[in-house]
């Protein structure tokens, strides 16, 4: 059978769930017979398994194409089995399989029962393994849990790597969706791809699926999808029940004493090397001879070998090694991405110098792309204090004189408008500024944060991502209780948060409550954020007030200045923004009536009292138009764009 | 010699056949190598007297091919029965994994059975290996001459096997437990792995 041509890898989304399966898949992809064998991947249906297997048969073919890859479900080898039998063919079965290259199996776990199939499976795989050939295989559990199968045939579904792949969070199935819309040219509105994700579909192939309703509704339809309709279009209880294969018959055929031949004790003693060699030292040893034959240094695997006692953690130094190499690769891509030239640097061949190889990678991301800074149009000079905010303030001033000492992390919380996102960005251009502009400061909004970890996922880049962060001196996050009930974002926020805060750099975040009341808040993070200083910004008080008015009267002409701020700061305002907003309403007033600001014409304007003579009464029809920033002062001259029309 | 070697990937295990002289040890290693098919056949070396008595020792290379990623070879090696070629047989026990020993059923040879087991036992308290650690099965062979002949298993057992090891009967001219001894000494080599691969 022919692979599906359309499952690649690099079309397959990674994710947290399915990151170990799709390394070895690749290792597997890249060193066909090398690596792990056999490579055997179970899970749940519908989470990617096909993919991952055609994968590799597609990076084999596309490589190598005189490799023979072959990709049979258990159910057509046991049809193909069954035929050969009937029509007498089976030396041909036979050598038609023996003599593929890579061999890809889907469905093992329909093995149970099948003695004829079981034979024949392992017969083939001794074959294959015993010429180096690779087999890769799928089952919906691990090879243990397939009832009913011989022992001898276990252990060799086992003696290679066994992978699982776990159900996806919530932001890789985001940028699944995305992947997928992206592919089919589509766009919804925004929080429509967000309202699905958040549903429970057990699997990708039922999100897809609902995926594609909501496609087909948008394209069909005409109508921009809501993300208020995505629940509606779904009832409960569309999803199909998971496949699960027959028990059969327990019944076991043993050998008669007399057909003892070579075959089968050679059998045997695969079986008995099978369970007395330790499968750790095996793989450590083959480790050794693979990852030096990579350029990789291997001193700390052949210390094991050595120096094994019978308690040694094979399994624990092993994953330790793997995963040095995984981050040496990884440092290696992000340093050569930037500057080809230090590929050739030792320190990446070495997994005992993985700490170099970070701090060399670092060196180089930190130079290319810096995250996000603070806004420059906030600093601390132009921000007012008062009693209400004065806590805050002090604070962020302590932060400021010593980043990462006095309260790490300051989480600022407060209503909407009162200052918090000036605050935390003054802070954060303070802090640049202490540090003759040195200090990179990542300064973002939890949405922001959110995204560009999204759309990190959809383009692999997650990793070099991180380092972003991670390698920041100080780190700034607004609007941060967008981060509850994002699963993922929180996992990520968790880790940059202890990687800065161990190394004392500074933490600042600003929120509309305070920790213990944003539900979805994980734990962990809750109580990170509660270890520094939680500290409130309440309404602005009358003192407060006070000053921002005079703040920002500060360049209008008035007549009675004191009169005017003390009459405005007696009036109640939720926020900073409101007290801006009321700034704007009567100087425009004044304007209007062609006067200089006075409280006269301030009381007329803001409490409807008796108009100030020589006032035409004209209001402003909403308050709304005063604002600044809705206003286009500068309407570009229309006239001269005219063409009149020549009828 | 170390049995599993992790760094080469190499499984070598040397398994003695032992027993009185004409008790058949040459026959088992005669049997395994016509069964083995023709691309696994190493060289059978034998040095034979002109009556086809064993004289110095017998060697039988298997190669088992890779198992578990590992290349895996049985060496079989036959010792001298005759009593006067207890040096040559000092020298081939040396580094067993483990001995087979191949008693003959007939009656009247139980007294050189029980006497060649003794002089294993001897031979490897000489060379500092505890007889009740090493490996060991016992086939009682020549089980096809006729019944007035030889001894049952269960007589056999009772004189020669009192550690209790595995034994099987064998009739190794024709092939009936020639395998199921090998197969059972096998077994017992490779349990000792773990422990073993941990020296």
């Amino acid at each position: 059978m022919q692979v599906d041509t359309r499952h690649r890898f690099e079309n397959f989304v990674t994710g947290s769930a399915n990151r170990l399966a799709v390394a070895a898949a690749r290792a597997v992809a890249e060193q066909p017979g090398l690596t792990y064998n056999p490579l055997f991947v179970y899970s749940g249906s519908g989470l990617g398994k096909t993919h991952l297997i055609s994968a590799i048969g597609n990076y084999v073919q596309q490589r190598q194409p005189d490799m023979n890859v072959e990709y049979v479900t258990l159910d057509d080898f046991v049809e193909q089995l069954h035929a050969a039998i009937a029509m007498n063919e089976t030396d041909r079965f036979k050598q038609r399989y023996g003599r593929v290259d890579v061999l890809l199996l889907d469905d093992m776990q329909f093995l149970t029962g099948r003695r004829e199939t079981q034979a024949e499976m392992l017969r083939l795989l001794n074959a294959l393994q015993g010429t180096g050939r690779q087999v890769v295989m799928t089952s919906d559990r691990p090879p243990s849990e397939i009832p009913d199968v011989d022992e001898r045939l276990i252990t060799r579904l086992s003696g290679g790597l066994i992978v699982d792949i776990a159900p996806p969070d919530f932001e890789t199935r985001i940028a699944i969706m995305r992947a997928r819309c992206d592919e089919r040219g589509v766009r919804f509105q925004g929080g429509v791809l967000e309202e699905l994700a958040q549903m429970e579909f057990r699997n990708i192939r039922e999100l897809q699926g609902a995926l594609n309703r909501i496609i087909a509704t948008q394209t069909l339809g005409g109508d921009q999808v809501r993300a208020d309709q995505v629940r509606g279009m779904f009832g409960p209880g569309a999803e199909p029940p998971m496949r699960t294969p027959t028990p059969m018959r327990t019944s076991r055929v043993s050998g008669g004493r007399g057909n003892l031949d070579f075959q089968s004790f050679v059998s045997d003693i695969a079986t008995a090397v099978a369970q007395h060699v330790d499968p750790w030292k095996i793989k450590v040893a083959e480790a050794v001879a693979y990852w030096s034959g990579e350029g990789y240094r291997t001193s700390a695997l052949e210390r094991l070998l050595q120096d094994a006692g019978p308690k040694t953690d094979f399994e624990g130094a092993l994953r330790e090694y793997f995963a040095n190499i995984d981050r040496l690769r990884l440092f290696e891509g992000q340093a050569t991405a930037v500057d080809p030239a230090l590929g050739a640097d030792e320190v990446f061949r070495d997994p005992l110098r993985v700490a170099e190889a970070e701090a060399l990678a670092t060196r180089a991301l930190a130079g290319s792309s810096p995250p996000p800074g603070p806004s420059a149009a906030f600093t601390r000079t132009g921000f007012e204090v008062g009693p209400s905010n004065q806590l805050a303030v002090r604070a962020a001033d302590a932060v400021i004189e010593e980043p990462g000492k006095r309260y790490n992390p300051l989480f600022v919380y407060g209503p909407s408008g009162v200052g918090k996102t000036h605050l935390v960005n003054a802070v954060g251009n303070e802090m640049i500024n202490a540090s003759g502009g040195a200090a990179v400061v990542a300064c973002v909004s939890a949405q922001q944060f959110m995204d560009e970890l999204i759309a990190a996922l959809q383009e692999g880049t997650v990793d070099r991502w991180r380092i972003r962060y991670r390698g920041a001196d100080a780190l700034v996050i607004d609007d941060v209780q967008f981060v509850a009930g994002k699963e993922r974002t929180q996992e990520e926020l968790f880790h940059v948060f202890n990687a800065l805060h161990t190394e004392g750099k500074q933490l600042l975040f600003a929120s509309d409550r305070e920790p213990r009341q944003l539900k979805g808040l994980e734990d962990r993070l809750r109580s990170r954020f509660e270890g520094g200083l939680v500290v409130e910004m309440q309404v602005p008080d009358r003192a407060l007030r006070e000053k921002l008015y005079a703040h920002y009267l500060n360049d209008v002409e008035t007549l009675d200045r004191d009169a005017l701020v003390g009459y405005l700061a007696d009036r109640a305002a939720a926020s900073v923004r409101e007290v801006i907003g009321l700034v704007h309403r009567v100087v425009a007033a004044a304007d209007i009536a062609g006067l200089p600001l006075s409280t006269a014409i301030a009381r007329a304007e803001l409490d409807g009292g008796a108009p100030v003579p020589g006032v035409p009464d004209v209001r402003a029809a909403d308050p709304y138009f005063l604002d600044d920033e809705k206003i286009v002062w500068h309407l570009p001259d229309i006239g001269a764009r005219l063409i009149e029309d020549p009828r | 010699m170390s049995l599993v070697n992790y760094q080469t990937r190499e499984i070598t295990c040397k398994i003695v056949y032992y027993g009185p002289g004409r008790s058949g040890k040459t026959t088992n290693l005669h049997y395994i190598y016509g069964q083995v098919p023709e691309d696994r056949k190493g060289t059978m070396v034998s040095l034979a007297t002109q009556t086809d008595r064993t004289l110095f020792f017998d060697f039988l290379p298997l190669d088992l091919g890779t198992i578990s990623g590992f290349t895996t070879r049985f060496q079989l090696y036959t010792v001298p029965g005759q009593v006067y070629y207890q040096a040559t047989r000092k020298l081939v026990l040396q580094g067993a994994d483990g001995v087979v020993f191949v008693a003959d059923s007939q009656a009247r040879l139980l007294q050189e059975n029980i006497e060649s087991f003794q002089d294993l036992h001897q031979n490897l308290a000489e060379q500092g290996v505890d007889a009740r650690t090493i490996p060991l099965v016992i086939q009682y062979n020549k089980q096809d001459l006729p019944s007035d002949l030889i001894l049952t298993t269960a007589e056999l057992s009772d004189t020669v096997n009192f550690r209790g090891v595995p034994d099987y009967p064998a009739d190794a001219l024709h092939g009936p437990g020639v395998f199921e001894t090998l197969r059972g000494i096998s077994e017992l080599v490779l349990k000792r792995l773990s422990a073993g691969a941990a020296r």
